[in-house]
């Protein structure tokens, strides 16, 4: 098949190879299960159980609120034991509103988890439902909720499903083990989306440095017609959406729009496989596997781990740290989240947990830019970063915006390539929450001077009101005191 | 010096520095540098060591006078490399003040009062290369014909001290003209082309380096090596000097078909002077060249057209040092107007529309 090629990128050391051979193990029970109620992007699940209750696996814990949302089941059978406060799965370490769960070690499933008898005969609003119903997310980190965009066929044309199993990311091999061991439900999963969305073609997109999931998906692929599996160019970042699209079709997504603008809508190989799981077996999304990897963990593993597993849970299963790690990341190490702490839980979109030494980060001192157009030659999306940062570091949030940086998708390669190791993404970032924080406060504005011009007004007309009503009993009172003068004149008239 | 934010990724890093640029800079020089020193002999090294000097300390002033730290600015090469470029590019038997001046210019008016490393519009080797022609003209252009080390004419240490010291008896009893410098004043003369060039280095003597001329900038062969050494490692790009040596070339070729006995063949052009080092080394200076593909194309393409103008129509018979800070000028200027296009819009900034007049929203 015909590729196309995409600008920019690097080629970072991938260091795949440390936990790329260990085949999926599944994780112990942990004694005690943390599952937030926001794993997603969107509106927070609103809880239907209650403390003390005893729940079973599959049932669900949290129903999902409004169209962009994404309800939460209990990962195995045990007894609720409050839902409180717990640090979040995020680089700030605040705390959300999380479900506490403690495993009663029975492993018992719902009565509810009952898997459709024949799947391919569902209709794509009973596919999408389900999905739905299941709590699915994309699974490559973003956690945007798979049913929305199963959803798109209404809005707009679509023709292909893309399957992003490029797992561009160094050190993640997640997906790569999934596809080698589980192809055909991933398979199925694809298969079974493509009749949600009503397209034709699905191109399922993996890149070459995975040459036994290339194989094991491609065999697999055989009794589909309609699924072409195609290897890509190893690169960073195949796997963001735009750019996948782009090899693959030919065609770039509209600035602030979406994929599916050029009818294409791309979903994670992992979430394929939750899809499978939650049609044909009727099991929500409760578990996922994630890469446990980096020179600071004594046995880097893939791991099948329940959502809401303490992170230190699976350091402590893969032997503990063999150093004190420099960082801490949930994800990738090129767009993953730093974690403040290892009590954090696993969520949905928890792809990796990384615990990097200072070897692997290649950390340097900040030195000044030295122009020499690196960033720009490594953008993806031909931008120019050096004078985005300039204008941030200046505070001309505006020209920033006008050198793209809402174009940005914050890939991370010019920050990785920069001979200056200046954290090109983190100015990105902050002008980013910056110009968000201003259009909050200019929203405000506006609404206070609305409140406060009809406040003016309102009390404007009781002034006016108020005014007319004495003007009006003024002149009653001079009507009667002429009245009684007349009067009065008329009595005395009267009596003389 | 800020501490990275723990904040944003990547939380990997590629293995690089500013440091390692400038260091594979000097490296990609060094065959070129050695066989100029060797060329010229120990008044070369004399005056290669005391610019170099020169720099560093310049540089370490500079830093203390505006109260940055020395030891991240002094290890990052930047002041070496000004003054290496610097050093090369001066006539071999050059005094020593010559050197010290010229790095003093280079550093602090070429590079610290614009803002220390990557602030300066203007090569600052160029600068003070230019700055010394304009001020010292005779120093600036008495050339030496090559005296091999070890060579029987070649003056030994005390000697090559005695020249580095401002002893000028020894250095006039060798001048050499070069090729631009000898082609112009045969021309001003009146002299058809071919005469002209009959007194002068063949296309070989360039090649190899065996030709008169500025310290390292003889042997067209060893410079190609360094400069293919940058391209390999990324450190340049091939835009600006492909630009920079192709409309140069075009231009001599059109002009010397016009009239060969005026116009110079484009082969010396390209060969002869100083044009290959500011290709690859001088006009590709990082910090002073424009960042997108397009605007290094131009940026290469304006300092090819300047330098053929120069060296032809000017009072100066060589001008790849004015034709790059001519460009260096227009930097800022090329990089506003030549932006690459952005992902999903056109080049005028608006979203793609991908013309199937198909709005698929609602």
């Amino acid at each position: 098949m015909k590729l196309f090629r995409i600008r920019g990128g690097v080629h970072p050391d991938d260091r795949k190879q440390l936990s790329a051979e260990h085949p999926i193990e599944n994780l112990p029970l942990p004694p005690l299960l943390h599952i937030p109620l926001q794993q997603h992007i969107g509106a927070q699940a609103t809880p239907v159980v209650t403390r003390g209750q005893l729940v079973r696996k599959g049932e669900l814990l949290a129903r999902s609120q409004g169209i962009i949302s994404a309800p939460v089941h209990a990962p195995t059978s045990g007894r609720i034991m409050g839902i409180g406060g717990y640090p979040a799965h995020h680089a700030s370490g605040l705390s959300v509103r999380t479900l506490t769960l403690k495993p009663d070690g029975h492993d018992e499933w719902h009565d509810s988890c009952v898997g459709a008898a024949a799947p391919f005969s569902l209709s794509p609003e009973e596919i999408s439902t389900r999905v739905a119903d299941a709590g699915i997310v994309g699974m490559g980190g973003a956690g945007f909720p798979s049913s929305v965009k199963l959803n798109l066929r209404h809005r707009y044309a679509l023709h292909t499903l893309v399957i992003n199993g490029a797992e561009c990311e160094p050190y993640l091999t997640c997906d790569d083990r999934l596809m080698q061991e589980r192809p055909d439900d991933v398979r199925d999963g694809v298969m079974l989306m493509a009749r949600a969305l009503g397209v034709r073609r699905v191109l399922f997109a993996i890149e070459n440095n995975k040459p036994a999931a290339l194989a094991a998906m491609r065999e697999s692929a055989k009794a589909q017609a309609d699924l072409q599996i195609v290897g890509l160019p190893t690169r960073y970042p195949m796997g963001s959406a735009n750019h996948l699209v782009q090899t693959l079709v030919g065609k770039e997504t509209p600035a602030r729009g979406l994929t599916a603008d050029i009818g294409v809508v791309v979903h994670n190989a992992a979430t394929a496989a939750a899809v499978n799981d939650a049609i044909r077996h009727g099991r929500p999304l409760i578990s996922r596997i994630v890469t446990v990897t980096g020179r600071a963990i004594r046995r880097p593993r893939n791991l099948h781990v329940l959502i809401g597993t303490p992170m230190d849970y699976l350091v402590e299963y893969c032997g503990g740290f063999l150093e004190e790690p420099v960082r801490l990341i949930s994800g990738g190490p090129m767009m993953g989240q730093p974690l403040p702490s290892t009590r954090v839980p696993v969520v949905k979109g928890s792809n990796g947990l990384l615990a990097l030494s200072a070897s692997e980060v290649n950390d340097g001192a900040e030195m000044p830019c030295i122009r020499c157009g690196i960033c720009v030659r490594v953008c993806p999306c031909g931008l120019v970063p050096l004078s985005m940062v300039a204008t941030i570091r200046a505070g001309r949030l505006e020209s920033s915006v006008r050198l793209g940086l809402l174009d940005c998708i914050g890939c991370g390669s010019c920050a990785y390539a920069c001979p200056s190791h200046i954290p090109l993404v983190q100015h990105f970032n902050y002008a980013k929450g910056e110009l968000a924080a201003q259009q909050r406060a200019q929203h405000k504005q506006g609404e206070i001077k609305r409140l406060i011009e009809a406040r003016t007004a309102r009390m404007e007309a009781i002034k006016r009101a108020k005014q007319e009503a004495m003007r009006r009993r003024k002149a009653e009172m001079d009507g009667k005191k002429a009245e009684n003068a007349d009067r009065r004149a008329e009595t005395a008239e009267a009596s003389r | 010096m800020i501490e990275r934010p723990l904040y944003s990724g990547p939380y990997a890093h590629e293995r690089v520095s500013v440091r390692r640029t400038m260091l594979l800079v000097v490296f990609a020089l060094l065959p070129a540098t050695l066989f100029g020193l060797y060329q010229y002999g120990w008044p070369a090294i004399f005056l290669f060591v005391v610019t170099l000097l020169a720099a560093i300390v310049a540089e370490s002033v500079s830093l203390w006078v505006m109260g940055k730290p020395q030891r991240p600015f002094l290890l990052d090469g930047s002041a070496l490399l000004t003054g290496w470029l610097l050093a090369i590019t001066l006539p071999p038997w050059a005094p020593w003040w010559i050197g010290v001046v010229g790095a003093f210019v280079a550093i602090v008016i070429g590079k610290q009062v614009f803002g220390g490393i990557g602030q300066n519009l203007f090569n600052p080797a160029m600068v003070a290369r230019s700055a010394l022609l304009v001020s010292f003209p005779l120093e600036m252009t008495t050339f030496p014909a090559p005296q091999p080390l070890l060579s029987a004419q070649a003056p030994d240490m005390a000697q090559g001290l005695a020249i580095t010291l401002g002893d000028t008896t020894q250095v006039d009893a060798v001048t050499s003209a070069t090729t631009f410098g000898h082609v112009k004043t045969e021309l001003t003369r009146g002299a058809g082309m071919d005469e002209a060039l009959a007194g002068t280095y063949s296309l070989w003597e360039h090649l190899l380096g065996t030709s008169s001329g500025s310290l390292g900038e003889a042997s067209v062969l060893l410079l190609l090596l360094g400069g293919v050494l940058l391209l390999y490692t990324r450190v340049i790009s091939w835009h600006i000097p492909v630009s920079m040596l192709g409309s140069l070339a075009l231009l001599a070729t059109i002009f010397h078909l016009i009239n060969p006995s005026l116009y110079l063949d484009p082969l010396f052009h390209l060969m002869a002077g100083s044009v290959i080092l500011g290709a690859f080394f001088i006009a590709t200076d990082l910090v002073t060249s424009p960042v997108s593909v397009r605007g290094q194309l131009i940026f290469g393409a304006g300092c090819g057209v300047l330098v053929f103008v120069i060296r032809t129509f000017a009072g100066y018979p060589e001008g790849v040092a004015f034709a790059i800070l001519l460009m260096n000028a227009s930097t800022p200027l090329i990089d506003h107007y030549f932006r690459p296009r952005v992902y999903g819009r056109d080049r005028r900034g608006r979203p793609l529309n991908h013309g199937d007049g198909e709005d698929r929203r609602p």
